[in-house]
């Protein structure tokens, strides 16, 4: 398999509720911005990560659709699915399409449109993440699901509320000087732990939004990059997935991404990296607990101390380890497909040294971490300044 | 929700709990299902999972889908049924504070939600205190 670099990155211009643009507009967009970037004039192939346009804005054959809005017909176009960590397996199918032989310059775009709809539907839409028949059927909800997660976890390790508060805080703390952020601004503990309760414990204020938004990147063969793009290629070191339970009922551990733990050991074996390597991470917040857990199930921190990450600053911009630089989930917001591809998006640029105001100094290895519904199917990726 | 079968064909798990138990390893599926994922047997039991249980982690939904609205807000939690068998389930007819790992709970038998603009009752099992 072929060495494989990220020579262009973009996002559309702002996450959030964006009336304006239609989901077609919303990919094109920032498909353009990671092809302008990568200043490449042509692409082979191209990848729509995407969880449920069909819920969302009733529209399917995204890969057509893409190919068409962007002129790119008649290339190979193919939408990815896999709950919130559509984005990441797009990336990752993008990358081994390059990795194998079969195309030099493919383009990875992720994108959800979700704000046409209620926020009844768009909840409802959400919740197919999870085991439908058995678990929503009973009247669970994405936030229920994570609050068992972050009940089991406080009655197993003592975290507690405003530990799970601290993650948000931080999050915001760096969302505020990103631009593109949906929520880019600051918020207070306390204002976290009086915002109404979504489903005890956690607040609306521990959970990531509804957003429209989407995000790309250009993907190349690593001896191609230096004469395909002007700027520093950034490698990819490795790319691992793997999947559990579709309910978290039936996993071993509720206090436990299981699917986080398994890509992770793949991603730092295929690496020769480990987690005292990291200069930056991307991970999926899409509520304060997931991070929390995340954190453990990467290595960073030790079992059950993940509440502490964010509590004791270890994980802030100027920390020992920065965690979701861009604001994360919680800040910058979650367009479902769009998410795994904007944290390739983010750690690109700061192994660039394009952050701006949340350069991480000195980044030269940095690790993404996108997973869907209650870790049903995770992906990583390690990234390295080539 | 034109086409009841989606919900008529889960009716022997929602309202009489019918599991499978893997005759090679014993492991138990709720649903049931064509190959255990333990052992990669085919061949399963017909069982019932036992209306008895620990509550393993709980929350309680105070911002609910509108089809629970009348009953926002409410508890539910995992629960691990006696002999074996994991459920999400809500757990009604309790005490918010009193909620507990590791408490007791039986199942019974409960309107879950109504579907579509003719109101289709959709029943199954909810838990409650033991």
């Amino acid at each position: 398999m072929r060495d494989v670099a990220v020579i262009g990155v973009g996002l559309n211009e702002k996450w959030g509720e964006i009336w304006e643009k239609s989901l077609r507009d919303l990919y094109t967009e920032a498909a353009l911005n990671a092809i302008d970037d990568a200043g490449v004039d042509h692409i082979d192939s191209l990848y729509v990560g995407c969880m449920t346009s069909g819920l969302f804005v009733s529209q399917e054959h995204l890969g057509s659709l893409m190919a068409d809005y962007l002129g790119q017909n008649p290339v190979p176009a193919t939408r990815v699915e896999s709950a919130c960590a559509s984005g990441g397996v797009a990336f990752r199918q993008g990358y081994l399409e390059v990795a194998s032989g079969a195309s030099d310059i493919v383009l990875v775009g992720g994108v959800e449109k979700m704000t046409d709809v209620s926020g009844d539907e768009a909840t409802f839409a959400l919740s197919a993440a999870a085991d439908m028949e058995y678990e929503c059927y009973q009247g669970i909800t994405f936030p229920g699901l994570y609050a068992l997660v972050a009940r089991a976890h406080m009655h197993r390790y003592g975290t507690t509320p405003m530990q799970l508060a601290h993650v948000a805080v931080k999050n915001h703390k760096n969302g505020s000087l990103n631009p593109v952020a949906q929520y880019g601004f600051e918020i207070t503990p306390q204002g976290v732990l009086d915002s109404v309760m979504v489903a005890d414990p956690l607040h609306i204020l521990d959970c990531s939004p509804i957003t429209d938004g989407a995000a790309a990147a250009v993907l190349c063969p690593l001896d191609l990059a230096k004469k395909l793009s002007k700027k520093p290629p950034v490698k990819v070191l490795a790319s691992a997935q793997a999947t559990s339970t579709i309910a978290l009922h039936s996993r071993k551990d509720m206090t436990w991404f299981d699917s986080t733990a398994v890509a992770a050991e793949k991603a730092y074996k295929a690496a020769g990296k480990g987690p005292k390597d990291l200069h930056v991470v991307e991970l999926h917040d899409c509520f304060t607990i997931a991070e929390i857990v995340v954190l453990e199930a990467l290595g960073l921190v030790e079992r059950g101390k993940g509440g502490t990450t964010a509590e004791s600053g270890m994980t802030a911009l100027g920390g020992k380890i920065p965690v979701n630089t861009s604001g994360g989930l919680k800040s910058k917001g979650h367009p479902v497909g769009a998410t795994g591809v904007a944290q390739i998006v983010e750690v690109t640029r700061q192994l660039r040294g394009e952050s701006g105001p949340r350069q991480v100094k000195g980044a030269k290895v940095g690790l993404t971490q996108n997973m869907g519904g209650t870790g049903g199917s995770c992906v990583i990726h390690i990234l390295e300044a080539a | 929700m034109a086409n009841p079968a989606k919900y008529w064909r889960e009716i022997p798990q929602r309202y009489r709990l019918e599991a499978a138990k893997c005759q090679s390893c014993g492991e138990i599926f709720f649903p049931p299902r064509l190959i255990c994922s333990r052992c990669k047997s085919r061949k399963f039991e017909k069982i019932k999972l036992s209306d008895q249980g620990k509550i393993l982690t709980y929350t309680v939904i105070r911002t609910g889908p509108s089809q629970f609205a009348d009953q926002t807000p409410y508890a539910v939690g995992v629960v691990e049924m006696d002999g074996g068998g994991m459920i999400t389930s809500q757990i009604a007819d309790c005490e918010f504070d009193q909620l507990a790992v590791g408490q007791r709970v039986r199942v019974e038998f409960r309107r879950l939600q109504k579907q579509g603009p003719a109101g289709i009752l959709c029943y199954g099992y909810k838990c409650v205190p033991a």
